[in-house]
């Protein structure tokens, strides 16, 4: 699958339920530097609403994007600072 | 609706001068409070107390937690009475699902009260866990003391159960009471009792 957005890490959460993808992507965010972006690949179809939700009531992230294709579920998240 | 008409005497002016500088000083001191009071760290604050200990019931407060840590939440799950038992390392793992008094289960009562069932119901649990790449209740607690979360142990409870503190998890927390946690809980945007 590919995207406009040129990420910097990717994570791999797939097979992994509640709240793995939403906690693993808080982790993987915290390693990167500001205005870099995490795509995170997962197949669980609840963190659509989860990373958005996450990212929504948390500072300095910025959901860029979500793309649903083929039993997965990618996210681009940014590290806004 | 303007207040510079009012007429005013010469006398009137200088109470009226005072009161003024009163109520400024009142305000400077109402906003610098207001400002301190949504200062305090930024963030949202949670207190969950969780008070049980079969393997369902573990869940919960652990997945709440860790979640509310990923939004850097400041987290205190208190543990109390058979709520410990997630915290204690040797017992978190034997964890038990009751068979009997969930009409979900699909047993009659009758059946789940005989010998074995519980292990039983565990074991299924257990594997469906398993199956569904759900964390264990152990990966649970080690993210969440990853993440800053403050997971205490009621230390009523502790001698209660007659516990070691050496029982729990690296990072647990003893040496707390019920004031303790009514501390956090006042100071919590969530509180809630699982």
């Amino acid at each position: 699958m590919s995207s406009e957005y040129e990420s910097t890490e990717t994570l791999d959460v797939k097979g992994q339920s509640c709240p793995m993808p939403v906690v693993k992507t808080k982790q993987a965010i915290d390693d990167l530097e500001a205005d870099e972006v995490l795509e995170v690949v997962a197949t669980d179809s609840g963190s659509m609403s989860d990373i958005q939700g996450w990212a929504k009531g948390t500072d300095g992230v910025e959901l860029l994007d979500q793309v649903e294709g083929d039993g997965t579920y990618t996210h681009y998240v940014k590290k806004t600072n | 609706m303007s207040t510079d008409t009012q007429p005013s005497s010469i006398d009137g002016d200088e109470d009226a001068a005072a009161e003024l500088e009163a109520l400024r000083e009142r305000v400077a001191e109402l906003e610098e409070s207001v400002a301190d009071a949504a200062d305090d760290d930024g963030g949202k604050k949670m207190t969950i107390i969780a008070t049980q200990g079969t393997f369902d019931m573990a869940y919960p407060p652990l997945i709440l937690a860790s979640t509310a840590a990923a939004f850097d939440w400041d987290v205190v799950v208190f543990h109390t009475f058979w709520g410990l038992d997630i915290l204690h390392e040797e017992n978190s793992k034997n964890l038990k699902l009751s068979a009997v008094g969930n009409p979900n289960m699909p047993m009659p009562n009758a059946l789940a009260a005989l010998p074995g069932m519980d292990a039983m119901a565990t074991k299924m649990m257990r594997k469906r866990i398993d199956e569904n790449d759900t964390a264990t209740i152990e990966e649970l607690i080690d993210l969440s003391l990853d993440q800053g979360v403050e997971l205490q142990a009621c230390q009523m409870t502790i001698e209660l159960m007659d516990y070691d503190e050496d029982d729990f998890y690296d990072g647990v927390t003893t040496g707390v009471g019920a004031a303790t946690a009514l501390q956090h809980m006042a100071e919590s945007d969530v509180q809630l009792l699982v």
